[in-house]
This record gives C-alpha cells, sequence and structure tokens, in this order.
C-alpha cells in the first residue's frame, strides 16, 4: 500500500496521530503555542471518526484531572499545553504518579518563568525530568525532534505509560510544535472494545462485578509503612524503565568532542555537526530520545573516549547537570544556550564548542 | 424473664434492617453521630436497590470523606482536593452507560474546587453531586469553610465569621440552579428518620434521572452536621443545625424537573 505523507505542523501531527492511535479522549485548554491541537481535533470530529472524546476544559487544572478520571477507567486518555499550564497541571500529573495511571501529556515549551514569552524554549527540562510535581515520582519523558517523531510518539507513548503504569510527557518546544514537515501517517486503529480495557487494565475503574473486589484508585496512604512500600515499589518501576532508554548517535565514532542535545536543540547541532566537520573538528551528536529515563550509560560510554562534551539546549543549562552526573566528571562537560525564546544559530554553536571546550 | 440468646433472636422472621452488601464491613472512621455515615448509607441502598454496582463509578473527594472508597462496595476513584467534578466529567462522557457520582464536602466543592463544580454543572454533565454541607471543613480540624455561617466559630474565625472581614457565606446551591445545566437540585439532611427517608428518595430520584440520559446534573445537597468540629454533642449539633444551619439552609427541591 502507498504511504500516506502529508505536510503537517507538530501540533497537528500530534492530534491525527492521536485519533489514528485509536486514543479514547483528549481534555485541554488553550495556550499558546499549542492551541493547533485542540483545534485541529475539533475539526476532525473525532467523536464521529473513532467516538474519541474531545473537551475543551475550563482551565489545565480540570483537565488534568479530567485526564485522571479518563485513566482511572483504563482508556487511553490525553492532554496538551504549555509552560504556564503545565505548570498548573502538576498537582494532577503527582496524583497521577501516585495512583498509578497512563496518560499522555504534551508540552509544547514557551520561555519563562512566569507568563514569559511564546516563543520556543527547553526551559522546563527540570521539571520534566526530575518530577515537577510533589512527591517522589518520574516520569516517561519523550523529547521528539521532528514533526513525525510527534506523531510516532503517541503510539509509543501510550505504550510505554501503560506497560509502567506513570504517565508519558512529551516534551516538544514551540519551533517542533509549530514548524510544518512531511509526516508519513499510519493506518487508523479501532478504540480499545470495553472488554479489550477489562483485559488490559484489570485494575481500572469499570464497575464492579460479581467476579472481582472492587477496584479502588487512589494515591493516598495514610499508614506511613504502606506509602513507604508503595515508594519503593514506584522506585522500583522507575529502575525497570531503564531498560527502554532512546538515544540517537550520530558520528559519534571517530568523534574527539559531542555536542548533547534534544528536541529542536539537536537539529541545530545537526547543522553545526556539518559547519565544524568541514573546519576539520570531529563533532558527534549525541541526543537523548527519552529524557527519563536518561542515557546515562551511553553518555558513561563516551566520557572516556571524547575530550569533551557541549550541551546545547535553550535554557540556562538544565540537561548539562545530568550529563556531568552521567559522565562522572570524567570528561569537560559545558553548556551552551540562548534563553527567552531566541534560537541559538549552528555557528554560535560551533564558536561555543571551539571557545569552551576546544579552546577552554 | 428468661434472657433471650443470640440465636434465640437472630432469625430471618425477626430482620427488620439489614446492612447492605454495598457497605463494606470496615468500621467507619467518622465520629459517632456524623452525618456522613447516614449519607454513605443511604447512597450505598440506593444503588443496591437498584441493581447499580456493576454499573457505578463513585468519586470520593479530600476531606472526612476520602476514606469514602473504604467504605463503599463500589468501583471508586479518589480525587484531588475539589476536582471531583472533574474526574466525573471524563468518567461519564468515556463510560455514558455506566452511573457516575461524585460525594463533596463543602471545602472541596464549594472553595477550592468551585470552578469544576460549576462548569460541570453549567454544561450539563449526566452524573450526580452528592454534596455534604457541614459548614465547616471537618478533616482539617475546624477551619472556616465558604459556607460557615455569619458570626459562627471555626478555627480560622475563633470569634465568629464577621463578614465585613471573611466574606459571606456561599449558597452555592442556590447558584448552580440557575445554571442550565442544572436538571435536579435539592437540598436534604439526615438527621431524624423522616428526613433519611426523604434524602434517601432524592438520591433515588437522581439515579433514575441518569438512566440512559442527557438531561443534566443532578445535585443533591445534605446538610449536615459536623459535632467535632462544631465542637459540640451529636445531641447539639442536630439541634443547633435545626435552629442555625436550616433557616440559612432551607431543606426542599430547589429545581425541579418540569
Ligand atoms: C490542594 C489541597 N489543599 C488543601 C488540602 C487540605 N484539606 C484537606 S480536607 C480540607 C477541607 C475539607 O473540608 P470539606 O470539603 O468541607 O469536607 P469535610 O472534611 O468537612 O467533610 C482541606 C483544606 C488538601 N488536601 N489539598
Ligand atoms: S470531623 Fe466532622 S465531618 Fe469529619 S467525621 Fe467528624 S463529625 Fe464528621
Amino acid at each position: 500500500m502507498a504511504k500516506e505523507l502529508r505536510l503537517m505542523k507538530g501540533n497537528e501531527a500530534i492530534a491525527e496521530a492521536a485519533i489514528r492511535a485509536g486514543a479514547d479522549g483528549y481534555f485541554g485548554y488553550p495556550i499558546t503555542p499549542q492551541s493547533e491541537v485542540l483545534e485541529y481535533l475539533m475539526a476532525q470530529k473525532p467523536y464521529e471518526r473513532t467516538g474519541m472524546v474531545v473537551l475543551q476544559a475550563e482551565s489545565e487544572v480540570a483537565a488534568i484531572n479530567m485526564v485522571y478520571g479518563g485513566a482511572a477507567c483504563g482508556k487511553k486518555v490525553m492532554t496538551s499545553s504549555s509552560s504556564p499550564g503545565i505548570s498548573l497541571k502538576q498537582e494532577g500529573i503527582s496524583y497521577m504518579a501516585g495512583a498509578e495511571l497512563p496518560c499522555l501529556i504534551l508540552n509544547v515549551v514557551r520561555g519563562g518563568p512566569g507568563l514569559g514569552t511564546i516563543q520556543p524554549s527547553q526551559s522546563d527540562y527540570n521539571q520534566s525530568v526530575k518530577g515537577g510535581g510533589h512527591g517522589d515520582y518520574k516520569l516517561v519523558v519523550l523529547a521528539p525532534a521532528s514533526v513525525q517523531e510527534m506523531y510516532d510518539f503517541v503510539e509509543k507513548g501510550f505504550a510505554l505509560s501503560f506497560k509502567y503504569r506513570t504517565p508519558c510527557l512529551v516534551l516538544a518546544d514551540g519551533i517542533i510544535g509549530q514548524m510544518m514537515e512531511k509526516v508519513e501517517l499510519s493506518d487508523e486503529k479501532p478504540r480499545w472494545t470495553q472488554e479489550e480495557v477489562i483485559k488490559n487494565s484489570p485494575w481500572a475503574t469499570t464497575g464492579k462485578t460479581a467476579n472481582r473486589e472492587r477496584n479502588i484508585i487512589t494515591s493516598l496512604n495514610l499508614e506511613s509503612s504502606v506509602q513507604e512500600e508503595h515508594n519503593i515499589h514506584l522506585q522500583k518501576k522507575y529502575k525497570k524503565m531503564e531498560e527502554d532508554v532512546m538515544c540517537e548517535e550520530l558520528n559519534c565514532d571517530d568523534a574527539e568532542y559531542l555536542f548533547v542535545a534534544f528536541g529542536s536543540a539537536s537539529r541545530i547541532c545537526q547543522k553545526a555537526m556539518d559547519v565544524a566537520r568541514a573546519k576539520g573538528i570531529k563533532v558527534g551528536l549525541v541526543r537523548p530520545i527519552t529524557l527519563s529515563p536518561f542515557p546515562n550509560k551511553i553518555l558513561r560510554k563516551y566520557a572516556d573516549k571524547v575530550k569533551g562534551m557541549l550541551s546545547v539546549e535553550m535554557n540556562a543549562g538544565q540537561m548539562v547537570e545530568d550529563i556531568r552526573l552521567a559522565t562522572q566528571f570524567r570528561t569537560k562537560v559545558e553548556h551552551f544556550g540562548r534563553m527567552g525564546g531566541i534560537i541559538p544559530t549552528p555557528s554560535e554553536v560551533v564558536q561555543a564548542l571551539e571557545q569552551k571546550i576546544i579552546g577552554g | 424473664m428468661a434472657e433471650l440468646t443470640f440465636d434465640q433472636i437472630a432469625k430471618e422472621e425477626n430482620l427488620v434492617y439489614k446492612k447492605t452488601s454495598l457497605l463494606t464491613d470496615k468500621a467507619m472512621s467518622y465520629c459517632p453521630g456524623c452525618g456522613h455515615g447516614t449519607a454513605h448509607r443511604i447512597l450505598m441502598e440506593v444503588i443496591d436497590e437498584m441493581g447499580y454496582q456493576d454499573k457505578t463509578i463513585g468519586v470520593a473527594p479530600v476531606g472526612c470523606s476520602v476514606l469514602a472508597y473504604e467504605f463503599m462496595n463500589i468501583d471508586v476513584q479518589q480525587a484531588a482536593h475539589g476536582r471531583a467534578p472533574a474526574l466525573a466529567t471524563a468518567i461519564k462522557r468515556l463510560n455514558p452507560n455506566h452511573f457516575v457520582f461524585t460525594y463533596q464536602g463543602d471545602g472541596d466543592l464549594a472553595a477550592i474546587g468551585t470552578a469544576e463544580t460549576i462548569h460541570s454543572i453549567n454544561r450539563g454533565e449526566n452524573f450526580l453531586i452528592v454534596f455534604i454541607n457541614n459548614g465547616i471543613y471537618g478533616m482539617t480540624g475546624g477551619q472556616m469553610a465558604p459556607t460557615t455561617l455569619p458570626n459562627m466559630k471555626a478555627s480560622t474565625c475563633p470569634y465568629g465569621r464577621d463578614t465585613s472581614i471573611m466574606g459571606n457565606p456561599l449558597k452555592i446551591t442556590e447558584l448552580i440552579a440557575t445554571l442550565p445545566g442544572a436538571y435536579y437540585v435539592t437540598r436534604q439532611s439526615v438527621h431524624t428518620p423522616a428526613a433519611v427517608r426523604k434524602a434517601k428518595k432524592a438520591l433515588k430520584n437522581a439515579f433514575d434521572y441518569q438512566l440512559n440520559r442527557k438531561l443534566g446534573t443532578c445535585f443533591v445537597e445534605i446538610v449536615s452536621n459536623c459535632n467535632s468540629g462544631w465542637k459540640m454533642t451529636p445531641v447539639q449539633a442536630n439541634k443547633w443545625m435545626e435552629e442555625n444551619m436550616f433557616p440559612f439552609y432551607p431543606l426542599g427541591d430547589i429545581k425541579v424537573p418540569q
């Protein structure tokens, strides 16, 4: 069968992917630069196409709690927002992590703090990978670097979040959300039947039948010993997530230096890598695709091989700390970044490599 | 007169009342005399009598009834403080043939969750909200609630609620009754056997309206006591409720289907 190709914005691609992946529900609230997700869904009438529920909530707080309600019924549900809205969702995300509920959350990051700017940024890295809300928890965090990955990470994200019963966050930014690229679409999958929901998620609140105990979805354990047991269980789960690390390594075999970058910044680094190699600098690129779990082992592997790494981020230097931990200070690791919605240019990146790593 | 043994009494023909199997055997965590327990009982009795156990999904709040799922033998989700109607919105939309209810206190429903309450009802979400109004934050130790009466004492208004400083009590039930999405709005109590019967009838109506129909939100307020928070005995609390709460929150139907 011929491939179905379409030119789409990242925000549209994730919405189309949701319908085609058989998502049951989307609950969102408008905020730039991700409002196209809800707009696209509403225009598509997925409630007619697949029976998917789409609802504009009264706030991000309501939206994430709708996601909680749907997820606790074993349904494939999702939400999307941008930085200020994601901050509002944090209580709900923490509850979902505690109650072990799967879902997909998209953050199309804009610069902050506060209302900040509507221009692209990666300044929500720490919030995404270190928990974000209260309590000891981790999410699965996927960082798309193309519109195709925005599309692909819906199915991937749902699969991982159901595998680990923890929310999956797709950490994009204003560039990925807004830019248009060619996307290869997959076939439309039917939504799970209620029988499949019960089979896939026997823990879900689907109505207590005579053949099972009642199902309770809660994050509350008043007894400290029970809560600690639950914490230990969660931590084991987060450890196990490491088997699903995803990372792209480009031109690393002969590399003397490495760029480490995720999402949009990795695209800029690809160009910077070409510019640097043309100048005779042997530089490679490591692109973490899962930011949580973080590709510690892969970075550790290169720590003894290269003369230095430059973490290129559209923020003040957040992932750089994780790279330093992963490489255990065995190689020089510096950060280069722009903030406030400014997108670094490839030549700026090469210059930073020369000054901070090669010359420094 | 010879004393009867337990076995002589516990006979089928002597049975006048039986605990519904939809209440678990777990000892309730509520203070003796608190209305929460009675409200739980009649809610579960209604679901049992209607045969809806396998079709019902409940949502518990944050408040004294946070552990409602320990006592209700049905599938329950525990929500973040104030967000129960958002959960219920998604539950019902994704499971239109199920019966869905939230069970919320006044702090949960009328303070932190006001937006979720108003917007879910305004959208006409087809579920039931059971609203326990005891005029105080029971769980956290008796602080002022949005429904605390003028001059009523609470731990955060120890000299009584001064409305010029602390604002006015919120009659959320009258407010939501004005919304087009509200289908059935009634205010009940559970402090006497007669009141319990009426409240149970109201809950039954609400479940009946929800049955396979998209009529709108049903809202059953139960004005209840918090003898611990009010610092009274259960008997005093019921008397105080009749004399002070009912004049401000009059019992009866507020919006009934035409
Ligand atoms: C976000 C958040 N804020 C505050 C609390 C603390 N808290 C727990 S219950 C409660 C008030 C409960 O009062 P109400 O809803 O009236 O229920 P009651 O206990 O009286 O039945 C508060 C403030 C919380 N759990 N979560
Ligand atoms: S504190 Fe008040 S509301 Fe809570 S259980 Fe005791 S009497 Fe009931």
